[in-house]
């Protein structure tokens, strides 16, 4: 346990030595502050029935997760490998698992610190409308829950990803094409909608467009909770695989 | 006994880095391994440090097994890796800390440790520096430092002195010495004044096999004309001539003209005796000057050199 607190404070604390963590909250602040804008622009134009966040997130939420995903992970193991620290890190007593759930957390925690200025956003529209029922704590929530649940899923391809290779570029590349392709099937889904044969019922169920769009909507679905978790566990476990691979390989 | 290694072996996709490896560490030794580039010297401080498994055979470190009871054999080595990599992007007291907490440090532990190694490895000056804009000689000293923080009983030190400059190698083998009164040491090496000032026992491999393992004195002396004298006398040719006839110790002797009146004589002992306060009995009685005289050591390097010297004589790169 002391092994993936000191682990995790270090993977948190590398994000803000070098310049990589600064450019890409500044660019989730860029993305965030110029859909605000947006809303802020739509907004005056004409009523609207969706929930704030629902607009919020169509907006900016889907540039953000593919692109920082593969930023903030792939230098998790990838740069480790390549300066030789990993084999300092390995031949400390600490479990492979616990070095892959603390760099999985540190990514993570990492990822929310990107949202925290969409709460600022969300509270100043509170503060500057008259309507008491604009802000509801449960959709934020629900919002905040389903950031959450997707930033797990796409960090853990990052993690595994960056495992594969000892190069960042390759581990980034990895991981975006990954990301990309998950969220290009459930476009895909979007658009077969329509049919209804076994391949659109199965493009349905892993439709994280759909699902985020519920989640800000404030809908809490525990099929996807489920499905989320069982995910992030799956390329969590193959990440822990590959870490691993170098005792039988 | 601190390090038991018995035929291990460990092949990588096709060819052998260590074949049927056995050795033993007495607890307080400090061991040289020797052995030119690819000899094996790396992979066998890998296994023991728990980095990679062997394919076959066993090790352990202070009874315990390096496959079996890995985490148990980590929290009693310090292991510094070929190349040293550290965290560049850290400072030398914050790096410091997070080895000793990663390595299962109490606070208070890990910060009278860090103290203690800051000061052991002479890095007090630069405890606030970032480890990336250190020299070299300082960065070696923070893996050492790292090494040492969690007062193992066994270090292991992979090509510890490789890089530096003379002066930042004296100071790194002068760090090992005095680890050496405490712990025991492993280092790897194929430099050889290194081993040979600095370990009680010298190991050579090549190929991933130990061609030789002894005291660098016995080595020196299994290569046997340890009576091999040289002295610099000021005295006529033809009196020294007639001096070394008559001395019947000398199996055969060789002058050759120093500057000014001055001759180097090299005098080979008939039998293991030594030569020398009979030579300088014999220089005083006769009233010559003498300016030099010294036995002829035949260092490791010597030894070396004709044990990892491929049979074909083409080294193969």
């Amino acid at each position: 346990m002391q092994a993936y607190m000191t682990l995790t404070r270090r993977e948190l604390g590398s994000f803000f030595y070098s310049w990589i963590g600064y450019v890409v909250i500044a660019g989730a602040v860029f993305l965030t502050g110029l859909s605000f804008v947006i809303l802020l622009d739509k907004l005056q134009g004409e009523a609207t029935q969706l929930p704030i966040t629902e607009i919020f997130l169509s907006l900016c939420f889907w540039l953000i997760l593919l692109f920082s995903s593969p930023i903030i992970t792939m230098r998790l193991f990838a740069m480790e490998k390549y300066s030789g620290t990993f084999e300092t890190l390995m031949t400390a007593p600490v479990s492979d698992l616990s070095v892959v759930l603390a760099k999985f957390t540190a990514a993570l925690v990492f990822y929310m610190v990107l949202w925290v200025p969409l709460l600022a956003c969300i509270l100043i529209l509170g503060c500057f409308s008259n309507g008491s029922n604009l802000m509801d704590a449960g959709t934020l929530g629900s919002t905040y829950l389903g950031i959450f649940l997707l930033g797990a899923l796409y960090m853990s391809i990052g993690c595994f990803a960056s495992s594969l290779t000892r190069n960042q570029i390759v581990a980034a590349m990895i991981s975006f094409a990954a990301g990309l392709a998950f969220f290009l099937a459930s476009y895909l889904s979007d658009q077969l909608a329509v049919e209804k044969t076994w391949q659109v019922e199965t493009l349905n169920s892993i439709c994280i467009l759909e699902q985020m769009k519920d989640f800000a909507r404030g809908v809490v679905d525990t099929r996807y909770i489920v499905f989320y978790l069982t995910v992030s566990a799956f390329f969590l476990f193959l990440t822990y695989r590959v870490i691993e691979s170098r005792r039988w390989k | 006994m601190m390090i038991e290694v018995s035929n291990l072996t460990k092949r990588y996709a096709g060819n052998t880095a260590v074949s049927d490896l056995s050795f033993t560490v007495k607890s307080g030794e400090v061991v040289g391994l020797l052995g030119p580039n690819g000899a094996g010297k790396s992979t066998t401080m890998r296994i023991l440090s728990c980095f990679i498994p062997a394919t076959s055979g066993s090790a352990r470190v202070s009874g315990l097994d390096v496959f079996t009871q890995a985490d148990d054999v980590r929290r009693r080595i310090g292991y510094m890796p070929e190349n040293n990599p550290l965290h560049p992007d850290m400072r030398v007291r914050e790096y410091l800390r997070f080895r000793a907490r990663l390595k299962g440090l109490g606070r208070s532990r890990t910060r009278q440790r860090v103290e203690a190694v800051i000061a052991q490895c002479g890095l007090t000056d630069v405890s606030k520096r970032i480890i990336g804009q250190l020299s070299k000689g300082y960065r070696q000293r923070v893996g050492l430092a790292d090494a040492l923080v969690h007062e193992p009983e066994l270090i292991i030190l992979d090509e510890p002195t490789i890089g530096l400059d003379p002066s930042q190698i004296r100071v790194v083998r002068q760090l090992i010495k005095e680890l050496a009164q405490r712990h025991t040491v492993l280092i790897s090496s194929h430099i050889l004044p290194e081993v040979e000032m600095t370990c009680n026992r010298v190991m050579i491999m090549r190929e991933g096999r130990i061609l030789a393992a002894d005291t660098p004195e016995n080595l020196e002396k299994s290569m046997g004309r340890s009576g091999h004298i040289i002295a610099e006398i000021a005295a006529p040719v033809e009196e020294l001539r007639a001096c070394w006839d008559q001395m019947p110790e000398i199996a055969h002797y060789n002058i050759a003209p120093a500057e000014g009146e001055y001759h180097r004589c090299s005098l080979t002992a008939a039998g293991s005796e030594d030569l020398r306060p009979k030579i300088f009995a014999a220089v005083r009685q006769r009233e010559w000057k003498l300016r030099e005289l010294f036995r002829l050591r035949h260092s490791l390097e010597d030894v070396y050199i004709r044990l990892t010297r491929p049979e074909s004589e083409e080294e193969s790169h």
